[in-house]
């Protein structure tokens, strides 16, 4: 990355881009901003392979019959499918890029708080991926990403331990990205940077790592425990040696409930930032959109079983899984009432990054409300394990997380990089992504209440006309995401200089320059008020 | 968000401090001390999770099989187990006086300390090995090698799968525990610490205390329940 | 139109229609929802749109009585969504009517194997009778399966080391399909079949002759045979109890077990002594168990022959 010293002043100082070059000046980098462009290399890398397999999914899908590939390795596609863009995509994306940039950042802090822990998260993610890279080189896996027990204890024959030591490896790097967080947050906020004064993005970020640190664990044991049991067949999950196979389904989803709003919350902080510069607008309801993400991260951890209403465990047990469920949906509505609401008299742009914070709006409702459906245990019974939830949940990581995504590195990409992208394409992918994106998921939301099951390699005729608008869809979709992918290494050569603020936002990390020096604050900043404060000083003063 | 650029915090730019124990990042020591002391409690928040899901799994499958379970833990040696006990408990103690030197400046003791708390690990690790190589000349190892007489063949099958992935769990932060120790000392042996920088000496300390009490619930979980 | 491209799955059971209607409900809030957020973000990004760079819109901070509402009313729906789908979930989940059909099912990778108690055997296929409570009870040979008929809107997963139940009542004659809803492997997707409702008559006639394979036996008889194959005879007398308890009048009986607790002999029970003879001994016989333990040595099939013998030996249940 060639950043010329020339021309202006403001630029001609030394940046993180260009403090140093060479390989070795990146791979042993403690910077958490160099950090976080080696994390943006390596998701984007994750995200074109399990693109790549649901590019593939979706063509056998066409036909009712299975003409394109072996049932086999149909099963293998799903599954690295699965495995790939949860663990090595959806899960680091938010976190691991944009939080690591801007975490120190935003509370006004000259790196995290043990840059080195962060650098040897990135190596570990690396080697669990080289792992699950492995395990696909040598034919891939067949369990499902939800690694089910027994099939993947004792019936699977395919590479579920490379696998299944991938996952365990990276779950670590989870780990300490979230203790890395919450200690920052906590320990090296600014002078003046208060808990009501940060922006939310924080929190959000505050309460992903609680999610990390306690549910992590326990899927990394529950890993361990299946490798135990395909190694040495000690019979934990295996009813014929006295097992429980539920005991797994318990363990997994004990933490892979969490998980999702491991992916979903950082989304939903990447929006208050959007909504709130794009309309120009102090948050409407600061402290309930704070203590939401609070709550849901704490509630997440209680609904667990809503994964199993079907698999025949007490229904009282579902009952109290079904309420605790239904109660989560409450602060995900407020933060939709809430962002819809700093719109009104706003003063509302429509660049990029607030195209896709719309998108998110729109999406999340639909794919939040469709959760509902499925914490209702009478409906849940006639569409678990269909269609349906696959709809729901892409909703929520691809229509939720992943435009969030986009919509970040949009509105942050200058201060990355320091270029500017061009905004008519950035529109136009926007839009392409949202149409792709519905046209894609929708369908699937009908074909699972009609009754096809999930991860079906052939299924009924009647099912077709509905499978192939979904293949058509994917195929709009997957152009969708090229567009971005192209004009952002256009705009590292050719974009034009970024300003310190093009946006006009409010927050610290629109103060240093684009890119931002090594050491983030020359000197400490010292904050005086609240975030989001749009308002010019007299009007300011005179509010209060 | 308003914010005024303030001149005169300290140590803003901070790229020449060459040996000093303060990172480039931090504002100042207690800063630095606060934020280790934090990491590591969250650290062992996870570690908490991480033998929890093996706790829950032990939970499940003793009461599920109640008898079984006490039949197998018969085959352990709870005095070996008691004398293991007692062997942390006085490691944690000198791990506690060894935290004291430090902060007192006092390097000659903080070395001692820290070699003897290495030394009560070696000796605890050493009987673990004892132990286990009884259990493995038993055939009480569970997969194809595993042999016990009488009904409860399955449960002690679990019973031992559950005992060797706690106790090896815990056996290896033993040895991780022992190796950190040993940088330590080396550290001191150089005179890196002083009574305003022990940060490291105090978070080793609360990992050692940390894994000392998971053996205190481990040893009543495995070594007596059929002696209650 | 809508023949052809149907929204919702045919209605042909009993709790069909009442799924449909809180699925409906669910259609209609959301619905209602989304059609407020997406106008209500419409509106406002037209009506609030950026006219000049230099714009500055007037500070709003928030408000506790807006908050309040969109907390209140939202929880107030979801519970009411909440009571209703446990209401109808214990009804289709909870136990199934007395008079209802038992009928056995048994998952495998990748088929599914179907006896009825008069002794017929199916493959993929099972023959109901409409209007009249079918149970099923379900085991599997290998993996988690899940039994699934979309057209009923019932499922249930099929766990390994346990029997699981499912019940319902079709309303219309007809062929529907079945599917296996847990993935299990290879031939996941090729692990399903029809369910033929007949109505009664038919029924009736079909068990007579127009079954798949003339049964020579019942499901019980077939037990019994085996039950003698694998000696349990020489213990489980009725004359004497010195060796094996006697097994008839035994389903349904609570029994006392040895260290005092008493346990109901349902199919669980059943199953487990079979299996593993050990994990409760009736009060009065020796522990450890001088029965051995037939883990591995039947199928699951065989499995649910003895106990449909064992329930034939009477009971609570006929």
């Amino acid at each position: 990355m060639s950043t010329p010293l020339v021309e202006l002043p403001r630029t001609s100082r030394v940046n993180y881009l260009n403090v140093s070059y060479g390989i070795r000046s990146w791979l042993f980098t403690t910077d958490h901003k160099r950090i976080a462009l080696l994390y943006l290399a390596s998701v984007t890398l994750f995200f074109f392979l399990g693109g790549f397999f649901a590019v593939l999914i979706r063509l056998e899908l066409m036909t009712p019959q299975g003409d394109l590939v072996q049932s086999e390795t149909y099963n293998r596609l799903f599954t690295m499918h699965g495995v790939i863009m949860i663990f090595f995509f959806l899960i680091p994306a938010i976190p691991a890029v944009l939080g690591n940039f801007l975490v120190p950042l935003m509370i006004g802090a000259r790196d995290l708080a043990f840059p080195r822990l962060n650098l040897l998260s990135w190596y570990i993610y690396t080697l669990g991926g080289l792992f699950t890279l492995a395990a696909t080189v040598f034919g891939g896996v067949d369990t499902g990403w939800t690694f089910y027990t027994p099939y993947s204890s004792t019936y699977s024959n395919s590479n579920v331990m490379l696998t299944a030591v991938g996952i365990f490896i990276t779950g670590f790097s989870s780990i300490l990205t979230g203790l890395n967080f919450l200690v920052t947050i906590h320990k090296m906020r600014a002078p003046g940077m208060t808990w009501f004064r940060l922006p939310l993005f924080i929190w959000a970020h505050y309460a992903t790592s609680i999610i990390m640190i306690l549910g992590t664990p326990v899927v990394a044991i529950a890993i361990l425990l299946v490798g135990l049991e395909r190694l040495f067949h000690i019979g934990i999950f295996d009813p014929k040696l006295g097992g429980d196979p539920l005991l797994f389904q318990h363990l997994f989803w004990f933490y892979s409930h969490p998980a999702v709003y491991i992916m979903i919350l950082p989304a939903m902080g990447v929006i208050n930032e959007l909504i709130t510069c794009f309309s120009r607008r102090r948050i409407f309801g600061y402290s309930f959109i704070a203590f939401s993400s609070i709550a849901i991260a704490v509630l997440g951890f209680l609904v667990w079983g809503h994964h199993m209403f079907t698999s025949g465990q007490s229904i009282y047990a579902g009952m109290v899984f079904s309420v605790l469920t239904m109660l989560v949906a409450i602060p995900s509505a407020v933060k939709v009432f809430n962002w819809t609401a700093t719109l009104y008299k706003g003063s509302v742009s429509y660049q990029a990054p607030m195209l896709y914070a719309l998108g998110f709006i729109g999406l999340f409702t639909i794919g939040g409300l469709t959760g509902i459906f499925l914490a209702t245990l009478a409906v849940d019974v006639h569409v678990h394990d269909t269609y349906f939830v696959v709809a729901h949940f892409h909703y929520i990581m691809v229509g939720g997380t992943i435009m969030a995504y986009l919509g970040g590195l949009h509105y942050w990409w200058p201060k990355m990089t320091g270029k500017i992208y061009p905004e008519g394409w950035a529109r136009f992918a926007a839009l392409v992504i949202f149409v792709g994106f519905n046209l894609t998921f929708f369908p699937q939301f009908i074909l699972g209440y009609l009754g096809m099951p999930r991860r079906y390699h052939v299924y009924p005729e009647e099912f077709q006309v509905l499978n192939v608008m979904s293949s058509a869809g994917a195929s709009i979709l997957g152009v969708g995401y090229l567009i971005p992918m192209i004009y952002f290494i256009w705009s590292l050569r050719y974009g034009p200089k970024a300003p310190e603020n093009p946006w006009g936002a409010k927050g610290l990390e629109w103060l240093v320059p684009s890119p931002p020096p090594p050491h983030n604050f020359d000197v400490t900043p010292v904050v005086t008020g609240e975030p989001y404060d749009y308002t010019p000083e007299s009007e300011e003063a005179h509010a209060r | 968000m308003r914010a005024e650029m303030a001149s005169g915090a300290s140590s803003a730019t901070s790229v020449e401090l060459g040996r000093s124990p303060l990172a480039h990042h931090f504002d100042d020591l207690e800063q630095q001390f606060e934020a280790s002391t934090l990491g590591m409690w969250v650290f062992l928040i996870t570690e908490v999770m991480f033998f929890g899901g093996l706790f829950a799994s032990y939970a499940v499958y003793r009461s599920l099989y109640p008898e079984g379970f006490a039949v197998a833990s018969r085959r352990l040696d709870y005095l070996l187990g008691a004398f293991n006990t007692a062997v942390l408990i006085c490691s944690s103690l000198t791990m506690a006086l060894a935290v004291r030197s430090a902060q007192l400046g006092q390097s000659r003791a903080l070395r001692l300390f820290l070699a003897v708390t290495m030394a009560l690990g070696l000796v605890f690790l050493g009987v673990k090995v004892v132990e286990y190589s009884h259990k493995i000349h038993e055939h009480l190892v569970p997969g194809p090698s595993f042999r016990f007489e009488g009904p409860h063949a399955r449960a002690a099958q679990l019973f031992f799968s559950l005992y060797f992935a706690m106790t090896g769990l815990h056996a290896l932060h033993m040895v991780v525990g022992i190796g950190i120790l040993a940088v330590l000392w080396i550290l001191a042996w150089r005179g890196r610490f002083s009574p305003q920088y022990y940060t490291p000496v105090e978070v080793a300390g609360l990992y050692w205390h940390f894994v000392d009490i998971v053996w205190i619930y481990l040893f009543p979980l495995l070594y007596l329940i059929s002696r209650t | 139109m809508w023949e052809n491209f149907p929204l919702l799955p045919k209605r042909a059971s009993s709790f069909a229609p009442e799924v449909d209607a809180l699925y409906g409900f669910l259609v209609g809030v959301s619905l209602f929802f989304i059609a407020l957020i997406f106008l209500l973000i419409t509106v406002f990004a037209i009506k609030y749109r950026r006219r000049s760079e230099a714009e500055v819109p007037p500070p709003v901070r928030g408000s506790l009585a807006l908050e309040i509402t969109w907390i209140v009313i939202p929880l107030g729906i979801v519970l009411v969504v909440f009571g209703w789908g446990a209401v109808l979930y214990f009804k289709m989940y909870g136990p199934a009517p007395k008079e209802a059909l038992e009928v056995y099912v048994v998952g495998k990778q990748w088929m599914w194997h179907i006896q009825h108690p008069t002794g017929q055997r199916e493959i993929n296929e099972l023959h109901v009778p409409a209007g009249r409570p079918i149970k099923l009870t379900m085991a599997t040979e290998d993996v988690i399966h899940s039994f699934y008929i979309p057209d009923f809107r019932v499922k249930k997963d099929v766990v390994p080391g346990r029997y699981t139940t499912l019940w319902f009542e079709a309303t219309q004659p007809g062929r529907y399909r079945f599917f296996c809803a847990e993935y299990c492997g290879t031939k996941h997707s090729e692990m399903g079949g029809w369910v033929i409702v007949m109505d009664p008559v038919e029924y009736q006639n079909w068990l007579g002759s127009g079954g798949a394979s003339a049964p020579t036996e019942s499901l019980a008889q077939a037990g019994e045979r085996l039950f003698q194959q694998l000696a349990c005879h020489t213990c489980h007398r009725e004359d004497t109890q010195e060796l094996g308890p006697s097994l008839r009048g035994l389903f349904g009986r609570s029994v006392r077990l040895a260290d005092g607790r008493t346990v109901v002999a349902d199919e669980a029970y059943l199953r487990e002594s079979i299996l593993n003879p050990d994990a409760k001994i009736v009060a009065g016989f020796s522990s450890p168990s001088v029965m051995p333990t037939y883990q591995g040595q039947i199928t699951e099939e065989q499995l649910l022959q003895l106990v449909a013998y064992l329930k034939s030996l009477g009971g609570e249940q006929r």
